[in-house]
Protein backbone atom coordinates (compact mmCIF):
# COMPACT_ATOMS: atom_id res chain seq x y z
CA UNK A 1 0.00 0.00 0.00
CA UNK A 2 2.70 2.43 1.00
CA UNK A 3 4.76 1.52 -2.04
CA UNK A 4 1.70 2.18 -4.22
CA UNK A 5 1.20 5.64 -2.73
CA UNK A 6 4.90 6.25 -3.06
CA UNK A 7 4.86 5.22 -6.70
CA UNK A 8 1.89 7.41 -7.53
CA UNK A 9 3.60 10.30 -5.76
CA UNK A 10 6.85 9.76 -7.68
CA UNK A 11 5.01 9.54 -11.00
CA UNK A 12 3.14 12.72 -10.20
CA UNK A 13 6.31 14.60 -9.25
CA UNK A 14 8.01 13.34 -12.40
CA UNK A 15 5.06 14.47 -14.50
CA UNK A 16 4.99 17.95 -12.99
CA UNK A 17 8.75 18.26 -13.43
CA UNK A 18 8.62 17.21 -17.09
CA UNK A 19 5.70 19.51 -17.72
CA UNK A 20 7.55 22.43 -16.16
CA UNK A 21 10.64 21.67 -18.23
CA UNK A 22 8.44 21.51 -21.32
CA UNK A 23 6.91 24.91 -20.62
CA UNK A 24 10.36 26.42 -20.05
CA UNK A 25 11.57 24.85 -23.28
CA UNK A 26 8.60 26.23 -25.19
CA UNK A 27 9.20 29.65 -23.68
CA UNK A 28 12.82 29.53 -24.73
CA UNK A 29 11.79 28.58 -28.28
CA UNK A 30 9.37 31.49 -28.49
CA UNK A 31 11.88 33.91 -26.98
CA UNK A 32 14.54 33.04 -29.53
CA UNK A 33 12.20 32.73 -32.52
CA UNK A 34 12.01 36.37 -33.65
CA UNK A 35 15.76 36.95 -33.64
CA UNK A 36 16.40 33.65 -35.43
CA UNK A 37 13.77 34.48 -38.02
CA UNK A 38 15.32 37.84 -38.83
CA UNK A 39 19.03 37.36 -38.22
CA UNK A 40 19.55 33.72 -39.18
CA UNK A 41 16.94 33.36 -41.89
CA UNK A 42 19.30 31.17 -43.90
CA UNK A 43 19.20 28.49 -41.20
CA UNK A 44 15.39 28.54 -41.20
CA UNK A 45 15.22 28.24 -44.99
CA UNK A 46 17.50 25.22 -44.83
CA UNK A 47 15.12 23.60 -42.37
CA UNK A 48 12.05 24.41 -44.48
CA UNK A 49 13.85 22.43 -47.15
CA UNK A 50 14.58 19.57 -44.74
CA UNK A 51 11.06 19.31 -43.35
CA UNK A 52 9.09 20.52 -46.35
CA UNK A 53 10.78 19.80 -49.64
CA UNK A 54 11.94 16.38 -48.51
CA UNK A 55 8.37 15.49 -47.47
CA UNK A 56 6.94 16.41 -50.87
CA UNK A 57 6.98 12.94 -52.39
CA UNK A 58 4.97 11.30 -49.63
CA UNK A 59 2.55 14.26 -49.51
CA UNK A 60 2.00 14.26 -53.29
CA UNK A 61 1.45 10.52 -53.61
CA UNK A 62 -0.78 10.23 -50.56
CA UNK A 63 -2.73 13.36 -51.48
CA UNK A 64 -3.41 12.07 -54.97
CA UNK A 65 -4.72 8.75 -53.73
CA UNK A 66 -6.76 10.16 -50.87
CA UNK A 67 -8.42 12.46 -53.40
CA UNK A 68 -8.99 9.56 -55.78
CA UNK A 69 -10.62 7.49 -53.06
CA UNK A 70 -12.84 10.45 -52.13
CA UNK A 71 -13.87 10.63 -55.78
CA UNK A 72 -14.79 6.95 -55.85
CA UNK A 73 -16.58 6.85 -52.51
CA UNK A 74 -18.31 10.16 -53.10
CA UNK A 75 -19.50 9.14 -56.52
CA UNK A 76 -20.85 5.75 -55.50
CA UNK A 77 -22.69 7.14 -52.48
CA UNK A 78 -23.95 10.37 -54.05
CA UNK A 79 -25.13 8.53 -57.15
CA UNK A 80 -27.80 6.84 -55.05
CA UNK A 81 -29.42 10.24 -54.58
CA UNK A 82 -28.73 11.31 -58.16
CA UNK A 83 -26.35 13.88 -56.74
CA UNK A 84 -23.13 12.64 -58.34
CA UNK A 85 -22.51 16.15 -59.72
CA UNK A 86 -21.71 17.31 -56.20
CA UNK A 87 -18.79 14.92 -55.85
CA UNK A 88 -16.43 17.87 -56.33
CA UNK A 89 -18.00 19.76 -53.44
CA UNK A 90 -17.93 16.64 -51.30
CA UNK A 91 -14.24 16.04 -51.94
CA UNK A 92 -13.36 19.70 -51.46
CA UNK A 93 -15.16 19.91 -48.11
CA UNK A 94 -13.50 16.77 -46.86
CA UNK A 95 -10.04 17.76 -48.05
CA UNK A 96 -9.93 21.43 -47.16
CA UNK A 97 -11.54 21.19 -43.74
CA UNK A 98 -10.50 17.79 -42.44
CA UNK A 99 -8.41 15.34 -44.37
CA UNK A 100 -5.91 17.84 -45.74
CA UNK A 101 -4.69 19.16 -42.36
CA UNK A 102 -5.11 15.92 -40.43
CA UNK A 103 -3.50 13.48 -42.85
CA UNK A 104 -0.74 15.94 -43.70
CA UNK A 105 0.01 16.33 -40.00
CA UNK A 106 0.15 12.56 -39.50
CA UNK A 107 2.35 12.03 -42.55
CA UNK A 108 4.46 14.98 -41.48
CA UNK A 109 4.98 13.43 -38.06
CA UNK A 110 6.08 10.20 -39.70
CA UNK A 111 8.42 11.77 -42.23
CA UNK A 112 9.70 15.09 -40.85
CA UNK A 113 8.89 14.74 -37.13
CA UNK A 114 10.83 11.53 -36.70
CA UNK A 115 13.71 12.97 -38.71
CA UNK A 116 13.84 16.02 -36.43
CA UNK A 117 13.59 14.02 -33.23
CA UNK A 118 16.26 11.52 -34.22
CA UNK A 119 18.58 14.20 -35.60
CA UNK A 120 18.43 16.32 -32.45
CA UNK A 121 18.54 13.20 -30.26
CA UNK A 122 21.64 11.93 -32.03
CA UNK A 123 23.31 15.30 -31.68
CA UNK A 124 22.62 15.08 -27.97
CA UNK A 125 23.81 11.47 -27.68
CA UNK A 126 27.08 12.25 -29.48
CA UNK A 127 27.79 15.31 -27.30
CA UNK A 128 27.34 17.71 -30.20
CA UNK A 129 24.92 19.81 -28.15
CA UNK A 130 27.32 19.87 -25.17
CA UNK A 131 30.13 20.82 -27.56
CA UNK A 132 28.07 23.79 -28.72
CA UNK A 133 27.41 24.77 -25.12
CA UNK A 134 31.17 24.68 -24.60
CA UNK A 135 31.77 26.81 -27.68
CA UNK A 136 29.46 29.36 -26.05
CA UNK A 137 26.74 28.69 -28.61
CA UNK A 138 23.25 28.15 -27.27
CA UNK A 139 22.12 24.83 -28.79
CA UNK A 140 18.43 25.68 -28.43
CA UNK A 141 18.98 28.80 -30.45
CA UNK A 142 21.35 27.35 -33.01
CA UNK A 143 19.87 23.87 -33.49
CA UNK A 144 16.35 23.65 -32.13
CA UNK A 145 14.76 26.99 -33.01
CA UNK A 146 15.60 26.91 -36.76
CA UNK A 147 14.25 23.37 -37.00
CA UNK A 148 11.10 24.29 -35.11
CA UNK A 149 10.46 27.36 -37.28
CA UNK A 150 11.27 25.52 -40.50
CA UNK A 151 8.78 22.80 -39.65
CA UNK A 152 6.14 25.34 -38.61
CA UNK A 153 6.47 27.07 -41.98
CA UNK A 154 6.56 23.85 -43.98
CA UNK A 155 3.42 22.26 -42.53
CA UNK A 156 0.76 24.73 -43.83
CA UNK A 157 2.44 24.74 -47.24
CA UNK A 158 2.39 20.96 -47.36
CA UNK A 159 -1.28 20.98 -46.33
CA UNK A 160 -2.14 23.33 -49.19
CA UNK A 161 -0.29 21.08 -51.63
CA UNK A 162 -1.98 17.99 -50.21
CA UNK A 163 -5.46 19.48 -50.60
CA UNK A 164 -4.74 20.75 -54.12
CA UNK A 165 -3.35 17.46 -55.38
CA UNK A 166 -6.23 15.67 -53.61
CA UNK A 167 -8.76 17.74 -55.57
CA UNK A 168 -6.88 16.85 -58.71
CA UNK A 169 -7.14 13.16 -57.75
CA UNK A 170 -10.89 13.52 -57.17
CA UNK A 171 -11.15 15.23 -60.55
CA UNK A 172 -9.25 12.38 -62.21
CA UNK A 173 -11.60 9.76 -60.82
CA UNK A 174 -14.85 11.74 -60.80
CA UNK A 175 -14.60 13.55 -64.11
CA UNK A 176 -12.13 11.63 -66.26
CA UNK A 177 -13.02 8.14 -65.12
CA UNK A 178 -16.67 8.20 -64.00
CA UNK A 179 -17.87 10.94 -66.29
CA UNK A 180 -19.15 13.67 -63.96
CA UNK A 181 -19.58 16.95 -65.83
CA UNK A 182 -16.44 19.13 -65.51
CA UNK A 183 -18.40 22.34 -65.24
CA UNK A 184 -20.65 21.00 -62.49
CA UNK A 185 -17.69 19.53 -60.62
CA UNK A 186 -15.80 22.80 -60.30
CA UNK A 187 -18.65 25.31 -60.31
CA UNK A 188 -20.60 23.70 -57.50
CA UNK A 189 -17.41 23.53 -55.52
CA UNK A 190 -16.76 27.22 -56.00
CA UNK A 191 -20.27 28.16 -55.04
CA UNK A 192 -20.46 26.07 -51.90
CA UNK A 193 -17.04 26.38 -50.34
CA UNK A 194 -16.83 29.64 -48.42
CA UNK A 195 -13.83 31.54 -47.26
CA UNK A 196 -14.60 30.42 -43.73
CA UNK A 197 -14.11 26.77 -44.72
CA UNK A 198 -10.72 27.57 -46.17
CA UNK A 199 -9.87 29.56 -43.07
CA UNK A 200 -10.72 26.55 -40.91
CA UNK A 201 -8.30 24.44 -42.93
CA UNK A 202 -5.57 27.04 -42.68
CA UNK A 203 -6.01 27.51 -38.93
CA UNK A 204 -5.87 23.74 -38.46
CA UNK A 205 -2.77 23.34 -40.57
CA UNK A 206 -0.96 26.09 -38.66
CA UNK A 207 -1.88 24.71 -35.23
CA UNK A 208 -1.17 21.09 -36.22
CA UNK A 209 2.16 22.19 -37.70
CA UNK A 210 3.08 24.02 -34.51
CA UNK A 211 2.10 21.03 -32.37
CA UNK A 212 3.87 18.46 -34.55
CA UNK A 213 7.07 20.54 -34.73
CA UNK A 214 7.07 21.30 -31.03
CA UNK A 215 6.59 17.65 -30.07
CA UNK A 216 9.33 16.50 -32.44
CA UNK A 217 11.99 18.95 -31.27
CA UNK A 218 11.04 18.46 -27.61
CA UNK A 219 11.25 14.68 -27.83
CA UNK A 220 14.62 14.93 -29.57
CA UNK A 221 16.03 17.53 -27.20
CA UNK A 222 14.73 15.81 -24.10
CA UNK A 223 15.57 12.22 -25.05
CA UNK A 224 17.82 9.95 -23.05
CA UNK A 225 21.22 10.37 -24.76
CA UNK A 226 21.72 6.78 -25.88
CA UNK A 227 20.89 4.85 -29.04
CA UNK A 228 17.92 3.35 -27.24
CA UNK A 229 16.75 6.74 -26.02
CA UNK A 230 16.84 8.19 -29.54
CA UNK A 231 14.79 5.25 -30.83
CA UNK A 232 12.21 5.75 -28.15
CA UNK A 233 12.06 9.49 -28.86
CA UNK A 234 11.19 8.92 -32.52
CA UNK A 235 8.43 6.46 -31.62
CA UNK A 236 7.00 8.80 -29.03
CA UNK A 237 7.06 11.64 -31.55
CA UNK A 238 4.69 9.81 -33.89
CA UNK A 239 2.41 8.52 -31.16
CA UNK A 240 2.07 11.79 -29.27
CA UNK A 241 1.66 13.85 -32.43
CA UNK A 242 -1.14 11.57 -33.65
CA UNK A 243 -2.99 11.85 -30.35
CA UNK A 244 -2.53 15.59 -29.97
CA UNK A 245 -3.47 16.35 -33.58
CA UNK A 246 -6.69 14.37 -33.44
CA UNK A 247 -7.75 15.93 -30.14
CA UNK A 248 -6.92 19.41 -31.45
CA UNK A 249 -8.87 18.61 -34.59
CA UNK A 250 -11.96 17.83 -32.59
CA UNK A 251 -11.64 21.05 -30.59
CA UNK A 252 -11.09 23.28 -33.59
CA UNK A 253 -13.89 21.67 -35.56
CA UNK A 254 -16.28 22.22 -32.66
CA UNK A 255 -15.21 25.84 -32.51
CA UNK A 256 -15.98 26.40 -36.22
CA UNK A 257 -19.46 24.86 -36.26
CA UNK B 1 53.00 28.17 -1.36
CA UNK B 2 51.60 29.01 -4.77
CA UNK B 3 51.41 32.62 -5.85
CA UNK B 4 47.75 33.62 -6.37
CA UNK B 5 48.37 34.72 -9.95
CA UNK B 6 49.66 31.25 -10.74
CA UNK B 7 46.34 29.69 -9.83
CA UNK B 8 44.19 29.42 -12.90
CA UNK B 9 41.44 27.24 -11.52
CA UNK B 10 40.86 26.51 -7.90
CA UNK B 11 38.35 24.00 -6.62
CA UNK B 12 37.54 24.20 -2.92
CA UNK B 13 35.53 21.73 -0.83
CA UNK B 14 33.51 20.57 -3.79
CA UNK B 15 30.54 18.31 -3.08
CA UNK B 16 28.44 16.83 -5.80
CA UNK B 17 26.02 13.95 -5.87
CA UNK B 18 23.84 12.48 -8.54
CA UNK B 19 20.66 11.10 -7.08
CA UNK B 20 21.55 9.19 -3.96
CA UNK B 21 25.09 8.51 -5.16
CA UNK B 22 27.71 10.91 -3.84
CA UNK B 23 30.42 11.58 -6.44
CA UNK B 24 32.61 14.25 -4.84
CA UNK B 25 33.06 14.73 -1.11
CA UNK B 26 35.25 17.70 -0.29
CA UNK B 27 37.36 17.78 -3.42
CA UNK B 28 40.26 20.27 -3.54
CA UNK B 29 42.24 20.81 -6.74
CA UNK B 30 44.40 23.67 -7.96
CA UNK B 31 45.27 24.03 -11.61
CA UNK B 32 48.25 26.22 -12.34
CA UNK B 33 48.76 28.49 -15.29
CA UNK B 34 50.91 27.17 -18.09
CA UNK B 35 50.93 23.58 -16.92
CA UNK B 36 49.45 20.35 -18.18
CA UNK B 37 47.38 19.05 -15.28
CA UNK B 38 46.11 15.51 -15.39
CA UNK B 39 43.14 14.19 -13.46
CA UNK B 40 43.30 10.43 -13.15
CA UNK B 41 41.20 7.84 -11.46
CA UNK B 42 39.46 4.52 -11.97
CA UNK B 43 36.38 4.50 -14.20
CA UNK B 44 33.32 5.88 -12.48
CA UNK B 45 35.13 8.26 -10.14
CA UNK B 46 33.52 11.22 -11.85
CA UNK B 47 36.40 12.53 -13.93
CA UNK B 48 34.15 13.68 -16.75
CA UNK B 49 31.71 15.06 -14.20
CA UNK B 50 34.52 17.17 -12.82
CA UNK B 51 35.12 18.69 -16.27
CA UNK B 52 31.43 19.45 -16.59
CA UNK B 53 31.52 21.13 -13.18
CA UNK B 54 34.55 23.23 -14.10
CA UNK B 55 32.81 24.46 -17.23
CA UNK B 56 29.50 24.85 -15.38
CA UNK B 57 27.56 22.43 -17.48
CA UNK B 58 26.65 21.15 -14.02
CA UNK B 59 26.33 23.00 -10.73
CA UNK B 60 27.91 21.65 -7.55
CA UNK B 61 25.87 20.94 -4.42
CA UNK B 62 28.31 22.96 -2.37
CA UNK B 63 31.83 24.30 -2.58
CA UNK B 64 33.31 26.85 -4.97
CA UNK B 65 35.11 26.72 -8.29
CA UNK B 66 37.21 29.79 -9.00
CA UNK B 67 38.51 30.58 -12.46
CA UNK B 68 41.01 33.43 -12.27
CA UNK B 69 39.64 34.15 -8.80
CA UNK B 70 36.04 34.47 -9.99
CA UNK B 71 33.42 32.13 -8.55
CA UNK B 72 31.79 30.71 -11.67
CA UNK B 73 28.49 29.98 -9.96
CA UNK B 74 27.87 33.74 -9.74
CA UNK B 75 28.10 34.33 -13.49
CA UNK B 76 25.00 35.05 -15.54
CA UNK B 77 24.41 33.46 -18.93
CA UNK B 78 26.33 35.99 -21.02
CA UNK B 79 29.25 36.12 -18.57
CA UNK B 80 29.31 32.34 -18.59
CA UNK B 81 29.43 32.29 -22.39
CA UNK B 82 32.27 34.81 -22.28
CA UNK B 83 34.14 32.56 -19.89
CA UNK B 84 33.51 29.54 -22.07
CA UNK B 85 35.08 31.30 -25.02
CA UNK B 86 38.30 31.12 -23.03
CA UNK B 87 37.93 27.36 -22.82
CA UNK B 88 38.49 24.90 -25.62
CA UNK B 89 37.11 21.48 -24.92
CA UNK B 90 37.91 18.22 -26.59
CA UNK B 91 35.16 15.68 -26.07
CA UNK B 92 35.78 11.97 -25.77
CA UNK B 93 34.52 11.12 -29.25
CA UNK B 94 35.29 14.50 -30.77
CA UNK B 95 31.64 15.60 -30.85
CA UNK B 96 32.06 16.99 -34.36
CA UNK B 97 28.92 18.30 -36.02
CA UNK B 98 28.02 15.44 -38.31
CA UNK B 99 26.10 17.41 -40.93
CA UNK B 100 28.91 19.74 -42.02
CA UNK B 101 32.44 19.24 -43.35
CA UNK B 102 35.67 19.21 -41.36
CA UNK B 103 36.38 22.75 -42.54
CA UNK B 104 32.97 24.03 -41.41
CA UNK B 105 33.37 22.25 -38.08
CA UNK B 106 36.55 24.15 -37.34
CA UNK B 107 35.07 27.36 -38.72
CA UNK B 108 31.91 26.98 -36.60
CA UNK B 109 33.01 29.02 -33.53
CA UNK B 110 34.40 31.74 -35.78
CA UNK B 111 31.19 32.02 -37.77
CA UNK B 112 29.11 32.11 -34.58
CA UNK B 113 31.20 34.58 -32.60
CA UNK B 114 33.03 36.80 -35.06
CA UNK B 115 32.29 38.81 -38.15
CA UNK B 116 35.51 37.91 -39.92
CA UNK B 117 35.57 37.81 -43.68
CA UNK B 118 35.38 34.45 -45.42
CA UNK B 119 38.96 34.84 -46.57
CA UNK B 120 40.24 35.37 -43.06
CA UNK B 121 38.18 32.48 -41.69
CA UNK B 122 39.60 30.25 -44.41
CA UNK B 123 43.07 31.37 -43.47
CA UNK B 124 42.63 30.68 -39.75
CA UNK B 125 40.89 27.34 -40.24
CA UNK B 126 43.56 26.05 -42.62
CA UNK B 127 46.30 27.14 -40.22
CA UNK B 128 44.69 25.26 -37.34
CA UNK B 129 44.08 22.19 -39.47
CA UNK B 130 47.68 22.33 -40.60
CA UNK B 131 48.81 22.39 -36.98
CA UNK B 132 47.08 19.06 -36.37
CA UNK B 133 48.26 17.72 -39.72
CA UNK B 134 44.85 17.51 -41.36
CA UNK B 135 44.82 20.40 -43.82
CA UNK B 136 44.28 17.82 -46.53
CA UNK B 137 41.10 16.55 -44.90
CA UNK B 138 39.34 19.93 -44.88
CA UNK B 139 36.65 18.87 -47.34
CA UNK B 140 35.92 15.49 -45.80
CA UNK B 141 32.81 14.81 -43.73
CA UNK B 142 33.22 13.78 -40.06
CA UNK B 143 31.78 10.35 -40.84
CA UNK B 144 34.69 9.61 -43.16
CA UNK B 145 37.35 10.22 -40.49
CA UNK B 146 39.05 7.63 -38.31
CA UNK B 147 38.80 8.00 -34.54
CA UNK B 148 42.23 9.58 -34.23
CA UNK B 149 41.60 11.99 -37.09
CA UNK B 150 38.24 13.03 -35.64
CA UNK B 151 39.92 13.83 -32.36
CA UNK B 152 42.57 15.90 -34.11
CA UNK B 153 39.88 17.86 -35.97
CA UNK B 154 38.12 18.41 -32.65
CA UNK B 155 41.42 19.67 -31.25
CA UNK B 156 41.75 22.11 -34.15
CA UNK B 157 38.22 23.28 -33.44
CA UNK B 158 38.95 23.64 -29.72
CA UNK B 159 41.94 25.85 -30.58
CA UNK B 160 40.33 27.99 -33.23
CA UNK B 161 39.21 30.76 -30.87
CA UNK B 162 42.70 30.82 -29.29
CA UNK B 163 41.56 29.75 -25.81
CA UNK B 164 43.55 30.13 -22.59
CA UNK B 165 42.64 26.68 -21.38
CA UNK B 166 42.16 23.47 -23.30
CA UNK B 167 40.28 20.66 -21.62
CA UNK B 168 40.73 17.11 -22.84
CA UNK B 169 38.21 14.44 -21.89
CA UNK B 170 39.83 11.02 -22.24
CA UNK B 171 41.89 11.98 -25.31
CA UNK B 172 43.69 8.64 -25.52
CA UNK B 173 40.79 6.20 -25.33
CA UNK B 174 40.41 3.81 -28.24
CA UNK B 175 43.33 5.04 -30.33
CA UNK B 176 45.99 2.96 -32.04
CA UNK B 177 49.54 3.51 -30.75
CA UNK B 178 50.48 5.85 -33.60
CA UNK B 179 47.44 8.12 -33.23
CA UNK B 180 47.98 8.03 -29.49
CA UNK B 181 51.57 9.21 -29.92
CA UNK B 182 50.36 11.99 -32.21
CA UNK B 183 47.81 13.21 -29.68
CA UNK B 184 50.30 13.02 -26.79
CA UNK B 185 52.74 15.12 -28.77
CA UNK B 186 50.06 17.61 -29.80
CA UNK B 187 48.85 18.11 -26.23
CA UNK B 188 52.34 19.01 -25.08
CA UNK B 189 53.14 21.11 -28.14
CA UNK B 190 49.94 23.15 -28.00
CA UNK B 191 50.43 23.82 -24.31
CA UNK B 192 53.99 25.06 -24.65
CA UNK B 193 53.87 26.74 -28.05
CA UNK B 194 50.68 28.68 -27.37
CA UNK B 195 51.39 29.40 -23.71
CA UNK B 196 48.07 27.98 -22.58
CA UNK B 197 47.08 25.66 -19.77
CA UNK B 198 45.72 22.19 -20.25
CA UNK B 199 43.53 19.95 -18.17
CA UNK B 200 43.54 16.31 -19.06
CA UNK B 201 41.24 13.60 -17.83
CA UNK B 202 42.41 10.09 -18.44
CA UNK B 203 43.30 6.75 -16.95
CA UNK B 204 46.15 5.95 -19.30
CA UNK B 205 48.90 6.13 -16.73
CA UNK B 206 51.78 5.81 -19.16
CA UNK B 207 50.67 8.55 -21.55
CA UNK B 208 49.83 10.84 -18.65
CA UNK B 209 53.31 10.37 -17.25
CA UNK B 210 54.95 11.53 -20.46
CA UNK B 211 52.72 14.55 -20.96
CA UNK B 212 51.64 16.01 -17.64
CA UNK B 213 53.40 18.35 -15.22
CA UNK B 214 51.14 17.50 -12.32
CA UNK B 215 48.59 14.81 -11.71
CA UNK B 216 45.72 14.33 -9.34
CA UNK B 217 44.52 10.85 -8.57
CA UNK B 218 40.87 10.76 -7.59
CA UNK B 219 39.31 8.09 -5.47
CA UNK B 220 36.20 8.01 -3.36
CA UNK B 221 35.24 11.57 -4.20
CA UNK B 222 38.51 13.05 -2.98
CA UNK B 223 42.05 13.55 -4.16
CA UNK B 224 43.89 10.42 -3.11
CA UNK B 225 47.29 11.63 -4.26
CA UNK B 226 48.85 14.42 -6.26
CA UNK B 227 52.22 15.44 -7.58
CA UNK B 228 54.46 15.07 -10.59
CA UNK B 229 54.29 11.77 -12.49
CA UNK B 230 57.55 10.72 -10.88
CA UNK B 231 56.33 11.40 -7.38
CA UNK B 232 53.18 9.43 -8.04
CA UNK B 233 54.96 6.40 -9.43
CA UNK B 234 57.14 6.28 -6.30
CA UNK B 235 54.26 6.74 -3.90
CA UNK B 236 53.86 4.16 -1.20
CA UNK B 237 50.09 4.36 -0.71
CA UNK B 238 48.56 1.06 -1.73
CA UNK B 239 45.79 2.70 -3.75
CA UNK B 240 48.22 4.80 -5.77
CA UNK B 241 50.40 1.78 -6.36
CA UNK B 242 47.46 -0.29 -7.49
CA UNK B 243 46.36 2.35 -9.97
CA UNK B 244 49.76 3.34 -11.29
CA UNK B 245 50.83 -0.23 -11.82
CA UNK B 246 47.49 -1.60 -12.95
CA UNK B 247 46.98 -4.33 -10.37
CA UNK B 248 43.66 -6.15 -10.51
CA UNK B 249 42.96 -6.27 -6.81
CA UNK B 250 43.78 -3.91 -3.98
CA UNK B 251 41.98 -1.04 -2.26
CA UNK B 252 39.85 -0.82 -5.42
CA UNK B 253 38.36 -4.27 -5.13
CA UNK B 254 38.08 -6.63 -8.07
CA UNK B 255 34.63 -7.67 -6.89
CA UNK B 256 31.73 -5.26 -7.08
CA UNK B 257 29.90 -5.12 -3.74
CA UNK B 258 27.84 -8.30 -3.43
CA UNK B 259 26.31 -10.50 -0.76
CA UNK B 260 28.40 -13.29 0.68
CA UNK B 261 29.44 -15.74 -2.06
CA UNK B 262 28.64 -18.92 -0.18
CA UNK B 263 25.26 -17.79 1.09
CA UNK B 264 24.23 -16.61 -2.34
CA UNK B 265 25.33 -19.78 -4.14
CA UNK B 266 23.62 -22.05 -1.66
CA UNK B 267 20.52 -19.89 -1.81
CA UNK B 268 20.22 -19.53 1.94
CA UNK B 269 19.32 -15.86 1.75
CA UNK B 270 16.05 -16.54 -0.05
CA UNK B 271 14.63 -18.50 2.83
Amino acid sequence: MITLVREIYDTLVEFVRTFGAFILFFGQLLAHSPSTLFKRFGLVVGQVHNSGTLSLVIILVCGLFVGAVLGLQGYSNLARFNAEDTVGTFAAFALIKELGPVITALLFAGRAGTALASEIGLMKATDQLSAMEMMAVNPVRRVVVPRFLGACIAMPLLTAIFSAIGLFGAHLVGVSLLGVDVGAFWQQMQQTISLKDVEEGIVKSILFGGAASLIAVWEGYNCFPTAEGVGRATTRTVVITAIVVLILDFMITARYL
Amino acid sequence: MIDASDKLIEIRDLNYSRGARSIFRGLNITIRRGEVTAVMGPSGTGKTTLLRLITRQLLPDSGVILVDGVDISTLNQSELYQLRQRFGMLFQNGALLTDVSVFENVAFPLREHTRLSNRLIRHIVLTKLHAVGLRGAADMMPGELSGGMARRVALARAMVMDPDIIIYDEPFVGLDPISMGVIVRLVRQMNDALGISSILVSHDVEEISTVSDRSYLLSDGKVAASGSPKELSQATSSLVRQFMHGMADGPVAFHFAAPDYETQLLGRDSE
